[in-house]
């Protein structure tokens, strides 16, 4: 977030709260961030209405302005306008993240009166025939009409597309559709390599050359739509020298409760090992996010190794990011890979280069593996 | 910047102002974002409403604040900031 005219130096607060209603999704994108094994959290098992009422309390009470509600696909719950309308009351900005499947004229008119800030809508590519391929069903056209809805209703707009191999030489037809759609910011981010993209990285990443035509593009359209739509062209970091500075820090901004109650402070974070995470069904959220050990691991710099500990950059990438450590070195504590101080920075060319090979047809291409609760079963029987 | 003083100044429609009690500051919220305001910008901008002139939000100001120095170049600058920032449009008076 950016900051003007303030410097008093605060403690961490939870400003972004992340709600992840349910895992529960009618698509079933092939990067999708939830877990691998997202079929386990069951509807039974999802917060109720009282309990994420509380959550919003608290975490409100604690500085959170920002509020997501996202998944999964947030429209599937029924009491989404109750928790609208109680965060809208609590003094949050709310933005609904949503694949527009489920959405109807009636359910965001519902929502403006209820509060709602801004809607999000996520589209998987320009064209329908790969918009559907990619969404694993029949969605663009119901997208194209809810998008117009969000704009006819006055809502800001936000249109996002993940961008991968399939549909980055598009990109052009992507800025032409939202322009056409009048989204008043667009996010083109790169597919992040976690849990369903990681398993389909050599089908989803883009080669170098790819992403460098992309960015020429992208940037080409910033300079067009100036002061009309602003686009956000998030670079993927495996190409690069530098790690992001994952989550703004661990711990320093953002919180995510899953729709099981588990808080996270990244939704990718469930998968590092020998951390437990807590949940909001057992402590409070001043509890978990000041006092907890999973919150507090990651926090400041006496949990680095080298090179990160005695490096000059550590304040401004806090390492890089903690999940992409532990995947691709097998040791949240490691500086990220892709930083070329690494000693394991050979494991993201060596990533980049076996999908590269793909690409070329040099080596194998297995199909996409969707997001569905079949496939998780099977990679779970696969995998353990 | 060629601001007229009867111009009214309106919020844009994609940003929420608001008092924020956690960071002791007013702000600007939009999708996904927020900017923090010094005093400075929080009083000019919580004064502005779509029937209120630039004029006579600059003299409810230097009422409010007799003691301030240099106030009008203070409330243009911001203005011309806020506006380049789309944070703010100008209007004739409703
Ligand atoms: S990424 Fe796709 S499958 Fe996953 S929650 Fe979002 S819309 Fe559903
Ligand atoms: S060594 Fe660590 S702190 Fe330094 S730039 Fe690389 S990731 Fe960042």
């Amino acid at each position: 977030m950016t900051t003007v005219g303030s410097n008093s130096q605060n403690l961490p607060k939870p400003l972004w709260l992340l709600a992840e209603l349910t895992y529960a999704c009618p698509l079933q994108c092939p990067y999708c961030s939830n877990p691998m094994d997202f079929d386990q959290y069951t509807r039974q098992k999802e917060l109720s209405t009282e309990e994420w009422i509380r959550v919003l309390r608290e975490a409100r009470q604690m500085g959170a302005i920002q509020l997501g509600f996202s998944g999964g696909e947030p429209l599937v719950r029924q009491d989404l306008t109750t928790l609208i309308a109680e965060a809208h009351q609590l003094g949050y900005y709310t933005n609904l993240i949503t694949s527009g499947v489920g959405m109807d004229v009636s359910r965001v008119a519902e929502f403006r009166s209820a509060g709602l800030d801004h809607i999000q809508v996520s589209f998987q590519a320009s064209s329908e025939e790969l918009n559907n391929f990619i969404a694993g069903t029949q969605a663009f056209e119901h997208k194209l009409a809810m998008a117009r809805e969000v704009k006819k209703q006055g809502y800001p707009m936000v249109l996002c597309f993940v961008l991968h191999r399939e549909n980055i030489e598009q990109i052009q037809d992507i800025l032409e559709l939202a322009i056409a759609l009048e989204a008043d910011y667009v996010e083109l981010a790169t597919a992040q390599y976690y849990g369903w993209a990681w398993e389909n990285r050599n089908q989803l990443m883009p080669t170098r050359e790819q992403l460098a035509a992309a960015e020429e593009i992208a940037h080409e359209y910033q300079a067009k739509t100036q002061g009309k739509m602003k686009i956000y062209y998030v670079v993927p970091d495996y190409y690069e020298n530098r790690p992001k500075a994952c989550m703004n820090g661990w711990g320093a901004v953002f919180l995510t409760i899953a729709p099981d109650g588990t808080a996270l402070p990244c939704h990718e974070a469930r998968q590092l090992p020998n951390l437990e995470f807590p949940n909001v069904r057992d402590a409070s959220v001043d509890w978990i996010w000041n006092e907890s050990p999973a919150f507090n691991a990651f926090r400041g710099d006496d949990w680095m190794k080298e090179p990160c500990r005695s490096c000059p950059e550590k304040g401004k990438d806090f390492g890089g990011c903690r999940c992409q450590a532990y995947l691709l070195t097998g040791d949240a504590r490691n500086a990220d890979p892709v930083c070329s101080l690494s000693p394991h920075h050979e494991q993201v060319e060596a990533v980049v280069s076996a999908a590269r090979a793909v690409n070329l047809g040099q080596a194998e291409a297995k199909p996409l593996l969707f997001r569905n609760p079949q496939n998780a079963k099977r990679w779970r029987n696969s995998n353990t | 910047m060629n601001l007229n003083e009867q111009d009214c100044v309106k919020l844009s429609p994609l940003f929420r102002f608001q008092w924020e009690p956690a960071q002791n500051c007013h702000v600007l919220l939009y999708p996904e974002g927020m900017i923090k305001l010094n005093d400075s910008a929080g009083e000019i901008l919580k004064r502005c409403s779509p029937d209120k002139s630039i004029a006579e939000l600059i003299q409810e100001l230097e009422q409010q604040f007799p003691a301030a120095e240099g106030l009008r170049d203070d409330v243009y600058d911001f203005l011309e900031v806020a506006h380049d920032n789309g944070w703010i449009q100008f209007a004739k008076p409703a």
